[in-house]
This record gives C-alpha cells, sequence and structure tokens, in this order.
C-alpha cells in the first residue's frame, strides 16, 4: 500500500498544479467581469510553445517564458474582441479555443515524439526524508515557485488597493468608471494575467508533467479548471482545495497502474460482489472518465444553491461594458 | 487602450455592413491561412490547391463534400435552436458519439429479428434517443440544479468518449457489449450488414456510381424548412427569441424558463444523435472506438455563420465541410495534421464575430 499512497501522492500533485494556475488565472480574469472559455487553447499554446523553446534553446526556463507570453498574447487577443470589440464572450472563448486546438497541432507536428529534460525534483532537506508525506517535498523548483505566486495572487486580490479595484470593475463597472477608474484598462489587465497564468499552467504540462507534446496534450484540463472557478464560488482557497481534489481523481489512473500489483492483492481477497464493483471501478475506461463525471457532480452539487452563486459571482460576469 | 475608437450603437443593424462582413471574413480567413502556411514553409500554391481545388474536383469529391455538409447542417440547425434561446448547448460532439453508441447497441440487439429495411431506421431512431438523453441529461442538471449547460455538456463529450471505449474495449473486468466477436480483439464492432445501413443513391442513380452519398441527404428537404417554421413562424420560437434576447421580458411574460431549457435541449441533442447514427448507417458501417468525426465542435461554428437562421445554416455547412475536407486533403497530401482545419474554422469565426461590431456600432474617433 505504501507504494501505492507515495506514487498517488507525486501524481496529485503533478495533476493539480496545472488545475491551480489555470484555475486562478480565470478567477482572476472573472473577478474583473471578464468570462474567458479560451482557457483550454491558452494552456495549448503555452504548453507547445514552452516545449518548442525549451527543445530548441535546451533551457526549461526560456522555454516556460515564452510559454507564459504566448498565454498573454492570445488572452490580449481575446480581450481586445471581447473588452474593446464587445463580441460575445462565450462565443469568442469557443473560437479562441477551437483556433488555437488547430494551430498548436500545427506548431507542434515536429515535436510529436520528442522528449526535454524539463524540470528535475528539487527535494527540501529533512522533509522530503518523510515516509510516503515526504513526497509532497520532492517537487521541481517550478512547482514551489508557483505555489508561491498563487499564494501571492490570492492575497493581493483581497489585501491591495490594485486587487480591490480589479474586484470592483467585476462588481459594478459603472460606478468603477464613475469615480474614475478606466474600466477597459483593468479589464484587458485582468485577462492578460490570466493568460499569463494559462500559459503557465500549459507549461507545466509539456515540461513537468509529460515532458513532451502530443495533440491536445490538455486534455480538457482547461475546461475543468473553469468549472473550478465555479465550484470554488470565486474564493482562491477553495480554488486550491478543488484543484486538489480534482488532482487525485485526474491520477487514480496512473496510480492504479502503477501499483497494479496491490489492487489486485484487494480483488483476489474481497468477495465477489466487492470485487466486481471494485473491478468497475479500476477499470481504465472509468477511470478515465472519473475527472469530468465528477465535475459535472460537483458542479450540480455547489449550483444547486442559486441564492449563493448569485452572491458570490462577479456582478457584471459575461457582460459587456461599452465606456 | 492604444487604439482609440468609440463606438456608438446603431438604431438598427447596418444592411450594408451584413452583406460587406461575410466577405471581408472570408478574405481575412484566407490572408491569415496563407501567412500560416508561409510562416511554417509549406508551399502556398500547392497547399491552397490541395485545399480548396483538388477536393471539389471530381465527382466522388462533391459526393464526399454533401456527405460532410449533412451532418454538420443536421447538428448546427439544433444548436441555433439552442443559441437563439441563449441556451449553450457546445457538447453535441458527445451527443452524436451516444447517437452512434445507441444507433450499434440496437443492431446488436435486433439483428436478424426485424425486417430487413426497418432495421437501419429504427437504429435512427434509437441514435436520436441516444442523442436526446445526453442532451437531457445536461437539461436535467441545468434545470434542476442551476448547473451551468456550457461546462456540463462539455464534460459529457469527454464521459461519452469513454462510454465508446467502455463499449467497444474489453478487459479483465467488464466484457465489451459491441466489440465484434470475430474481430480478433480489435476495438470495434462488426461492420454492419446490409440491412443495417441506408441505400446509396448509387443504386438508382447512376449518376452517382462509386460515391457514398445515401438517402439520409434526402432528409434535409424535410428538417431544413421545419427548422425554418419552428424558429421563425412558431409560438415556441417566438418563446426562444424573447427568452435570448430579454429573460426577464420572458419571465415576465409567463413562459417557463425550464421547459424551454428542456425542449432546446433535448432538440439539438436529438439533431445531434441523428447526424451520428446517420454517420454510422451511412458511410461508416461500424463503430470504432477511434471515431471521432468533430461535428459536434464544428457545428458549433456553422451555427454562428449562418447567424442562427436555417438557410444561413445550410450555406455555412457548406463552407465548413469545404474547409474539414480541405484539412483532410492536406493531412494526405502534405502530411499536415488533421486539425488544420480547425486553424481556418477558428480563424473564420473570431474574424466574424469582431467584424460584427460593423454591423452593429457605428465606429468613430474618440
Amino acid at each position: 500500500m505504501d507504494i501505492f499512497l507515495t506514487s498517488l501522492i507525486a501524481s496529485v500533485l503533478l495533476a493539480a498544479m496545472p488545475l491551480v494556475l489555470a484555475g486562478m488565472g480565470e478567477l482572476i480574469t472573472e473577478k474583473a467581469g471578464v468570462l474567458n472559455l479560451g482557457v483550454e487553447g491558452m494552456m495549448l499554446m503555452g504548453a507547445v510553445s514552452s516545449f518548442a523553446v525549451a527543445l530548441w534553446s535546451g533551457s526549461a526556463w526560456l522555454g516556460v517564458l515564452a510559454g507564459v507570453c504566448v498565454g498573454m498574447l492570445f488572452a490580449a487577443l481575446f480581450a481586445f474582441l471581447v473588452v474593446r470589440l464587445l463580441t460575445n464572450q462565450v462565443a469568442t472563448g469557443l473560437a479562441l479555443t477551437i483556433l488555437t486546438t488547430g494551430l498548436s497541432a500545427l506548431l507542434g507536428i515536429k515535436f510529436v515524439g520528442q522528449s526535454v529534460t524539463g524540470f528535475t525534483a528539487l527535494p527540501i532537506p529533512f522533509l522530503a526524508d518523510v515516509p510516503v508525506l515526504g513526497e509532497v517535498f520532492k517537487q521541481s523548483l517550478l512547482a514551489y515557485l508557483s505555489i508561491a505566486l498563487v499564494v501571492f495572487l490570492a492575497w493581493w486580490l483581497y489585501h491591495t488597493p490594485s486587487g480591490l479595484l480589479l474586484r470592483a470593475v467585476g462588481e459594478s463597472p459603472n460606478s468603477a468608471h464613475a469615480i474614475g477608474f478606466d474600466v477597459v484598462k483593468v479589464r484587458y489587465g485582468a485577462t492578460i494575467l490570466g493568460g499569463a497564468l494559462s500559459g503557465l499552467a500549459g507549461a507545466f504540462i509539456s515540461l513537468v508533467q509529460f515532458k513532451a507534446w502530443q495533440e491536445g496534450i490538455t486534455g480538457g484540463v482547461g475546461w475543468i479548471a473553469v468549472a473550478l472557478v465555479v465550484f470554488a464560488t470565486w474564493h482562491p482557497s477553495r480554488l486550491i482545495f478543488g484543484a486538489l481534489l480534482f488532482g487525485l481523481m485526474r491520477s487514480m489512473g496512473f496510480a492504479v497502474q502503477a501499483a497494479n500489483a496491490s489492487v489486485q492483492d484487494i480483488l483476489d481477497h474481497s468477495a465477489s460482489f466487492a470485487s466486481g464493483v471494485l473491478g468497475f471501478l479500476t477499470n481504465a475506461q472509468v477511470l478515465n472518465a472519473l475527472p469530468y463525471m465528477a465535475t459535472v457532480v460537483i458542479l450540480c452539487w455547489i449550483s444547486r444553491d442559486w441564492q449563493k452563486i448569485k452572491l458570490n459571482a462577479p456582478a457584471s460576469l459575461g457582460q459587456p461594458y461599452n465606456g | 487602450m492604444g487604439l482609440s475608437f468609440k463606438l456608438t450603437p446603431r438604431d438598427v443593424p447596418s444592411v450594408k455592413m451584413q452583406v460587406l462582413v461575410p466577405i471581408m471574413v472570408t478574405a481575412l480567413t484566407l490572408l491569415s491561412g496563407l501567412a500560416v502556411f508561409v510562416a511554417i514553409g509549406v508551399d502556398v500554391g500547392d497547399a491552397f490547391t490541395a485545399y480548396f481545388i483538388e477536393p471539389l474536383s471530381t465527382l466522388n469529391g462533391v459526393a464526399e463534400w454533401l456527405l460532410k455538409a449533412l451532418p454538420l447542417c443536421l447538428i448546427a440547425l439544433g444548436l441555433a435552436v439552442a443559441y437563439r434561446a441563449n441556451v449553450w448547448n457546445i457538447g453535441a460532439e458527445g451527443q452524436l458519439v451516444m447517437g452512434g453508441v445507441f444507433a450499434t447497441s440496437t443492431m446488436v440487439l435486433l439483428q436478424g429479428t426485424v425486417h430487413s429495411g426497418v432495421l437501419a431506421v429504427i437504429m435512427v431512431f434509437a441514435g436520436v434517443l441516444g442523442g436526446m438523453l445526453w442532451a437531457g441529461l445536461a437539461a436535467w442538471m441545468r434545470t434542476r440544479f442551476n448547473a451551468n449547460e456550457i461546462l456540463t455538456t462539455l464534460m459529457l463529450v469527454y464521459v461519452a468518449q469513454s462510454v465508446l471505449q467502455y463499449v467497444l474495449v474489453g478487459s479483465a473486468a467488464s466484457t465489451a457489449v459491441l466489440q465484434d466477436p470475430n474481430g480478433a480483439g480489435f476495438p470495434q464492432s462488426a461492420t454492419f450488414p446490409l440491412e443495417a445501413t441506408l441505400p446509396l443513391l448509387a443504386s438508382w442513380m447512376t449518376l452517382f456510381e462509386g460515391t457514398r452519398l445515401h438517402v439520409g441527404i434526402f432528409l434535409l428537404f424535410l428538417i431544413v424548412p421545419a427548422f425554418w417554421v419552428l424558429m421563425n413562424k412558431s409560438f415556441i420560437g417566438y418563446q426562444m427569441r424573447v427568452a435570448g434576447l430579454a429573460p426577464a421580458a420572458a419571465n415576465y411574460a409567463g413562459f417557463s424558463g425550464k421547459r424551454l431549457v428542456w425542449l432546446v435541449m433535448l432538440i439539438s441533442g436529438a439533431m445531434a444523435g441523428l447526424a451520428g447514427a446517420l454517420e454510422l448507417v451511412g458511410p461508416v458501417g461500424q463503430l470504432q472506438d477511434s471515431w471521432r468525426p468533430g461535428y459536434g465542435f464544428t457545428a458549433i461554428i456553422v451555427a454562428f455563420l449562418g447567424r442562427l437562421n436555417p438557410i444561413g445554416i445550410v450555406l455555412a455547412s457548406l463552407l465548413m465541410a469545404l474547409l474539414m475536407l480541405g484539412g483532410e486533403a492536406l493531412q494526405l497530401a502534405m502530411s499536415l495534421p488533421k486539425s488544420v482545419s480547425s486553424l481556418f474554422q477558428g480563424l473564420l469565426l473570431i474574424f466574424l464575430l469582431g467584424a460584427d461590431v460593423l454591423v452593429n456600432y457605428r465606429v468613430s474617433k474618440k
């Protein structure tokens, strides 16, 4: 069971990081009143460009930088359309995702099958030696920095004047405008910051999680990140908790395979009904579908209290503002 | 930011711009496609010939073009109904896959027990049911729990693909119910017998000899007018438009929001399921675990490009089918990924959304 737990913890963190990053980016964007459904697309572009640059330059850090910049670029394009040209936010986000699905596949065709060294684990002395839980402290430097960044952003959003301004714009753009703030500029900023985090999440997937590129490598993580924001009712702390939960579900498959022996052991020693249920639950297809089914179920659970959602959602979310 | 211009809403949409915008958008899409090909070092002349000219240069090419336009048109009609009511079903791809799974299950269940010639029709109806079931799940979650349908329909696409795997790939713990028992373990169903496929046009029109065009295409002559009436002439269509444009007014008028969500979800799911079933009993003739036609996603663009209007959707589905066909031709000719076509589709939609500002607003200097 030890091997099972250790590999499970390791893969949960790997799977949770892109979710935390992209989810935090979308949370900030939505807090300013902009609904960006292009997260999956910005992540794909971040993943392919960071992989390309890391492969070409030999430096994973340059790769990360490229991923972040490309994420910002596509977010800026999105912001220009919805903030400046007042296009429908849902349709524009979908268009962005469809466009980048094709573009990333086209740009990445040469990189399929290649691999990068990416980031190496940097164990924290003493803490990493603790059995099982020590796995938490054997992450890459990028992961530690990302965690620090997310914690900082969560603090920034609620404890600084600029964070307050961003939230005010999302709650009531007219009031923010009336007291002299530039709504358009704030929405641009929030959307581009969201894009940077999505790009970083993409870089994390191609340089840390898989150390490879393939078409559609993000596999819906961007969409789950959008769902996570609702799940968290727009609160950063709940977002982090949610990401860990979804990370757990995404990594069940990997972990079960890695520790297949121990599951077989349970199957052999349990009653036939229980082993039937367990057999179904550990079926590869069921495990693959688990994070998506869980997203749907949890979304229903969270959304059932409509008042709570209305109270927590930024009041101007998804609505254009013609300043 | 940087670009200083001001948008003033027009009292009525500009008619001149409604004509100009599609032309502008097509030109912009072609130009940026050109730029992408130059950037990645592909011979532009070859690529454009392979993309736009070659696919339509033979009768078979034209038949394949129509075969692709059929599912796109069907699905987009359903989606347009939902989008008009402000219900964002973006998971038609999953509903299509479930349509295929239901149609194939029906074949496995009923093969040999019903009159030949009837089986394919029953399978199509089963496919419609499958699509409705999958969309109905999202409708239930929206009306019962307020769960956002954008996310639920999309998540259900991934779940549908797992269902497809589940019924076709065996494992230690489960038997693959739809897998071909004589298929040497390949993750696919048996090839559909003759009575489980639709008759080809070639069987009585020699013009279409050698093509895969089937009688399903005639459904359009029934369905397109039906949707035109539903959207423009019926009371339900009126309710949809009010709910889409002014939800508060719809509530005030006593239109039930929940009933409308159910209705438009079931219609859009039925059309996606129909498209999936037709695809299988028509040109494909077998369910495979790698079945990812992508029509469900492309149809979203078709719906917007056709301006949520049945006639527009027919034209838009022809254009998008050409883009898809070109993408496949390019894949064969120059070994570029098939998803190149989604690059073109995305560009087209982005330009269309951006340029629509000219229809609804007057642009002036600040």
